[in-house]
């Protein structure tokens, strides 16, 4: 009995993170039924998901769930294409890193909710303030984590290829930033969640009319809560996907990580 | 009977690069020295000219150290733990910079000649984002030849080594040994003018060992490079080698050099043989002389 329990474990290893859902779901279930919360704050799971379903069938959300989505996805690209070179450029010359480090270290400190006025000074209330303060962000991460990786790379690999004739810049190219891939994708990981959650922020706080954020918050001020769960829990699972859709890219990009 | 060494366009280049990129533009030798730096023995390949290497922390590991190395011999350096075999065989090789000196084959410095290099590190030393031909095509792009003459470079090679890998897979997905077996092969496959092994095989078991000795002794006595190979095996030393080169402790300088002159192609059986015994026994005599040595 014990034998064949040992022996069927392993490979069902999906249920215990359904094990784990479900007794959450079951617990709000349980408060929501004994009434341990005020039902107008914590409706069934049952609504929550129905106004999930009916929101992104019928209703809006579908339509905000996707406008969050392309906000992060662009503020997340603009940060990639600036932070990488510029990352693999500072990460390559030691002086111009020492020179920088403690700028990054600075920013990346900061929090980014703190930046938001500055931004719309620059950028007005629009589209793009929220697009530049989240790129700003993820830029940060991705940098620091960029330089890093190319500063730390092995030397043995560099040196093999100078042994063989290689240039500085053919052993940039051909050697370390493929030796600092697995970190810049360390980077690129908490980039887009960095990404991801000043958008929300953003449309929260920065006059939006559309995504998740302004969503959550519209459905906060009419105490419309089941709309509200849907849409934070909209936002969860886009977090989740995203992470798990990079978690797939780096295991084929950097297939040789850990190795 | 000795003979000038081709002279430099700019003269002999006394210190080395201060960077490995740079170099070449060095102030000439004067009177005395550059007299000195000009001869060597025929049939030298490699010449180590008053070599000076102080590390960081005040080791002084070589001291106006001189060595010749003979063109197409294999000599297998042999001396005691940390006495700077590895430092010295990266100091001509081009990978470490030395303080003063001159390191010049045929008088070129180490970023005009072919090089090949095998790290005892084999982990760390292929690129494991390319497929195991691949690594072993690399080196190539560093050389003019068409696209068909690497191709044919490669085919030659791996004729020569006569190897039954799957070179489609990734290093990580490789064996030590066959990992091992694709960075010598990375190292031939240029036709270098000179190798160098650093403890090519004192990671693998010795199943392995005795496998890759063998390969490596048939595609030398076949190739005829010139091989600088460090190991910290007697047995392999000597039966790899034309000449055994010893080291004393450091500040490091030679010890003796004996010559081992069996025929090629050798194997595990040469270990057996009389003339085998008389050069270990003698080597290992100097060497535990020079351990012996406070
Ligand atoms: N960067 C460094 N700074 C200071 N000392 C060093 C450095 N690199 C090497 N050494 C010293 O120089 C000596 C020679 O080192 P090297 O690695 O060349 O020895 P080795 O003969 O190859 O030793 P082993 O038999 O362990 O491979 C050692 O005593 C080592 O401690
Ligand atoms: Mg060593």
């Amino acid at each position: 009995m014990s034998d064949k329990l040992t022996k069927y474990l392993p490979r069902m290893g999906w249920i215990q993170p359904v094990l784990g859902a479900l007794a959450l779901i079951l617990l709000w279930a349980f408060a929501h039924v004994a009434q341990l919360v005020d039902p107008v704050l914590l409706p069934s799971p049952l609504e929550s998901w129905n106004a999930f379903v009916e929101g992104m069938t019928e209703g809006t959300l579908g339509h905000d769930f996707w406008r969050t989505i392309v906000r992060t996805m662009l503020s997340f690209a603009i940060a990639t294409l600036i932070a990488v070179p510029l990352g693999v450029a500072l990460g390559s010359s030691n002086k111009l890193y020492r020179s920088v480090e403690f700028l990054i270290d600075f920013f990346r400190s900061t929090p980014a909710s703190a930046m938001f006025p500055l931004f719309l000074v620059f950028f007005g209330i629009g589209e793009e303030a929220k697009i530049a303060v989240a790129a700003f962000g993820a830029a940060l991460i991705i940098l620091f984590n960029t330089a890093y990786g190319v500063m730390n790379a092995r030397q043995l690999r560099q040196l093999a290829a100078r042994v063989m004739g290689a240039s500085r810049t053919r052993i940039l190219w051909d050697v370390t930033i493929w030796e600092s891939l697995p970190q810049t994708f360390i980077g690129l990981r908490s980039g887009v969640s960095m990404a991801l959650v000043i958008v929300i922020v953003a449309e929260m706080f920065i006059g939006s009319s559309d995504g998740l954020g302004k969503r959550i918050i519209d459905a906060q001020m009419i105490f419309n809560m089941p709309e509200m769960y849907a849409s934070i829990f909209a936002a969860g699972a886009l977090g989740y996907v995203m992470n798990m859709l990079f978690t797939l890219i780096e295991a084929r990009f950097v297939h040789w990580g850990g190795k | 009977m000795t003979r000038p060494i081709p002279p430099k366009a700019d003269g002999a280049d006394l210190s080395p690069p201060a960077e490995i990129s740079a170099g070449g533009d060095a102030p000439a030798a004067s009177g005395d020295l550059a007299d000195r730096l000009r001869w060597f023995a025929p049939g030298t390949h490699i010449t180590i000219r008053g070599l000076n290497k102080t590390f960081a922390d005040g080791t002084v590991l070589y001291r106006d150290f001189d060595l010749d190395l003979p063109r197409g011999k294999v000599v297998s350096i042999f001396g005691p733990n940390g006495c700077g075999k590895s430092t010295l065989i990266n100091m001509i090789s081009g990978i470490l910079d030395y303080d003063s000196g001159q390191i010049l084959f045929d008088g070129k410095t180490a970023r005009e000649t072919k090089i090949g290099y095998v790290f005892q590190n084999y982990r760390e030393a292929g690129f494991p984002w390319l497929r195991a031909i691949d690594n072993i095509r690399y080196p190539l792009k560093f050389l003019k030849l068409s696209q068909a003459e690497k191709d044919a470079r490669v085919e030659k090679l791996l004729a020569s080594f006569n190897v039954s890998i799957d070179l489609n897979r990734y290093p990580y997905e490789l064996s030590g040994g066959q990992q091992q077996l694709v960075s010598i092969m990375r190292a031939l496959v240029i036709e270098p003018e000179v190798l160098f092994l650093d403890e090519p095989f004192s990671a693998l078991d010795y199943e392995m060992t005795l496998f890759l000795r063998d390969k490596l002794q048939s595609v030398l006595t076949e190739m005829q490079i010139t091989t600088l190979l460090v190991s910290h095996d007697l047995d392999e030393a000597v039966e790899l080698a034309d000449e055994v080169l010893l080291l004393t402790r450091k500040p490091t300088s030679v010890a003796a050099r004996i010559p081992f002159t069996a025929p090629r192609p050798r194997n595990a059986e040469i270990t057996v043989t009389p003339e085998f015994i008389d050069v270990k026994a003698r080597s290992l005599e100097i060497f535990q002389r020079e351990v012996r040595k406070t």
